[in-house]
This record gives C-alpha cells, sequence and structure tokens, in this order.
C-alpha cells in the first residue's frame, strides 16, 4: 500500500519561534528546539521526535509569518 | 528516509519567489507576515510580478517595500489610496493596490479611504485590523473593541468616552464605487485561504475595471494584545470575529 509522507526543513536563521506552526501542525511533527536560539537570538522550530508522522499537509508553512518553512511531500511504497 | 522526500521533485511549499531574504522587523507570530505572503503568492500566480505597484502605509507596515520586490511608494499616513489614484490613472496598465492598517486607514486615513473607494478607482485596499495602535506601543484605535484593554484606555474601551468602534468594512459596502467589500481573518489555515481567495478577486476585479475593492483582514497584535501569537490567534476567534462578521458584505464584480 502507498503512504504520503512528508518532511519540512525550517530556515532556522530566519524563524522567530512564535509556535504558530506548532499550533497548526496536526501530528506534532514540528517542536521548538531544545534551549538553543538563531543568530537574531529567537528560540526557533525545528522537525520533532515525530517528525515521521508528518504527511506534508503545508499547514505549518501555510500559517509561518515569516515564510521560514519549506515543504516536501512524497508517495512511498510500504 | 527523509533525504529522499527532501528532493526539488517532491517540493509543495516554499516561500513565495517575490518575498526577498531581508528579515521582516515585525514581531513573531504578527499577521503581517501571513498577509505579505499572501500578496506575493496572489502577484506571482497573476503573473504582474513586473506590472505591480504596492503603496505603503504609515503603521507597521510601513516597510513592506523591504520585503516584497516589486515597485513600491511609500505615502503619508492615511494618504494611501490617494496616491494610489495618482498611479492608477496615470499607469492604467498596472496593478496598484495599497496595503494598510487600521491606525492608517480607519483613523487618519478615513476621508481619503471613502472618497477613493467612492470615486470607484480601480483600486484593491488591503485593510489589516487588528483593533490597535500596533507601531506607537498599543494605544486605542478607532477599531478597538469595547472593553478591550490597551495603553490609552487601562480600564478597557469605554463607549461613553470613546465612541464606538468604526466598522468600515459596513461602511464601504454602502458606497456606489466599490465593486467587492469582504472581511477575512487569519488565524487559521482554512481561513488564511479563504483570504487568499478574496485578496485574488479583488486584484482581478481592479484590473478587469470593475471599481474599487477593499479586503479587511481581521489580525492579531499579539505584542500590543500582550498574549502569546497562539493565545491572540484564540483571542481574536472569541472576540473579534464576533464584533466583526466575517464574509462578502458586497460583491458585484462578477468574477
Amino acid at each position: 500500500m502507498s503512504k504520503i509522507k512528508g518532511a519540512i526543513v525550517v530556515n532556522t536563521d530566519r524563524c522567530k519561534g512564535c509556535g504558530l506552526c506548532i499550533a497548526a501542525c496536526p501530528k506534532q511533527a514540528i517542536a521548538m528546539a531544545d534551549k538553543k536560539v538563531n543568530v537574531s537570538g529567537y528560540p526557533y522550530v525545528e522537525p520533532s521526535i515525530q517528525a515521521d508522522a508528518c504527511t506534508g499537509c503545508k499547514s505549518c508553512a501555510i500559517v509561518c509569518p515569516d515564510g521560514c518553512i519549506t515543504v516536501y511531500r512524497k508517495k512511498v511504497e510500504e | 528516509m527523509n533525504e529522499d522526500i527532501i528532493s526539488p521533485e517532491n517540493l509543495v511549499y516554499e516561500k513565495p519567489k517575490l518575498m526577498n531574504d531581508t528579515p521582516m522587523h515585525y514581531c513573531a507570530g504578527c499577521s503581517h507576515g501571513v498577509v505579505h505572503k499572501l500578496v506575493a503568492e496572489v502577484i506571482e500566480e497573476m503573473g504582474m510580478e513586473e506590472k505591480t505597484v504596492g503603496v505603503c502605509p504609515v503603521g507597521c507596515a510601513v516597510f513592506a517595500y523591504r520585503y516584497l520586490d516589486i515597485d513600491w511608494q511609500e505615502a503619508a499616513h492615511g494618504r494611501a489610496p490617494a496616491v494610489a489614484t495618482a498611479i492608477k490613472r496615470l499607469w492604467p496598465d498596472r496593478l496598484v493596490f495599497t496595503y494598510q492598517g487600521d491606525g492608517d486607514l480607519a483613523c487618519i486615513g478615513t476621508c481619503e479611504t471613502i472618497h477613493a473607494l467612492n470615486r470607484g478607482e480601480n483600486i484593491p485596499i488591503i485593510f489589516i485590523n487588528n483593533a490597535i495602535y500596533g507601531m506607537t506601543g498599543g494605544q486605542m484605535a478607532p477599531t478597538t473593541l469595547i472593553g478591550q484593554k490597551t495603553a490609552t484606555c487601562p480600564y478597557g474601551r469605554d463607549s461613553k468616552i470613546h465612541g464606538y468602534p468604526l466598522k468600515i468594512t459596513e461602511l464601504a459596502a454602502q458606497l456606489d464605487g466599490t465593486c467587492y467589500v469582504t472581511r477575512q481573518s487569519v488565524e487559521t489555515v482554512a481561513a488564511i485561504r479563504q483570504t487568499k481567495k478574496a485578496i485574488r478577486k479583488a486584484f482581478e476585479a481592479s484590473m478587469h475595471g470593475k471599481g474599487s475593492s477593499l479586503v479587511e483582514v481581521v489580525s492579531t497584535c499579539n505584542s500590543g494584545w500582550k498574549m502569546s501569537p497562539v493565545k491572540a490567534n484564540e483571542w481574536l476567534e472569541e472576540h473579534m470575529l464576533e464584533f466583526y462578521h466575517k464574509g462578502d458584505l458586497k460583491d458585484t464584480t462578477g468574477l
């Protein structure tokens, strides 16, 4: 059976850590990076430990005010 | 696994190409960024990258010209519709739009806005309504809700002292010059998609010479409201949308 798998890439230098993507993600596949800040001094998000659950639904990228998230999606055979 | 997925042929979403890499000065979680992205996406979809002139307001979006790689003109406080009128009349084949906040459009620029809309100038106006003066530190705006606390009404807005919130969009819907008047919001993915459609329709209507259009976007100002971005979105759904009802108030575009 084929399954849709997604993956995200976060532009961490642009991210301001507002957390809107975390609230928008239906799979908890994105989370705040633990005790880390970027070049501007903001905390930032990164794919979480549940990142495998990502379906590439784009919700995180659509709500991101700074356009930090790039989304990829692929059909994989199981 | 992820390395297989992350390749150009699987790309489904990225930052619009019109939006450049300059870091935005907006606070974390500000709705302005979302609307900037939508404007960039709509211009790209219409193929108007080289033929668009935006008019910036005074307020938080004063630096909008830094972030989108189109032509921009900065207007004096509230005068963006007047400037856009001139540009559009001189250059009718260009897509000329204004991007204004509530302090700019609903307060100092009420006259310019109402008259530009009433004349039926072929300009779409994007109106970001976050019920507060964000740039200057969260003072009361004409659109502040009754009971809402701001820096200049710390006990909440009282209609006996401060009057009532101004519903510009309802006013605009009464004018004969307008062809499309709508109120949208950007707090959820579904709402953002709706807003994008509304912006697209307003831009198309202006290029078809149907008249002026007003797209109000009910937005958050989490810094001014003193909330987290996620909490601000919840507050918007609970309070703002209760007073500012979403939907198309007028649509005679036929598009």
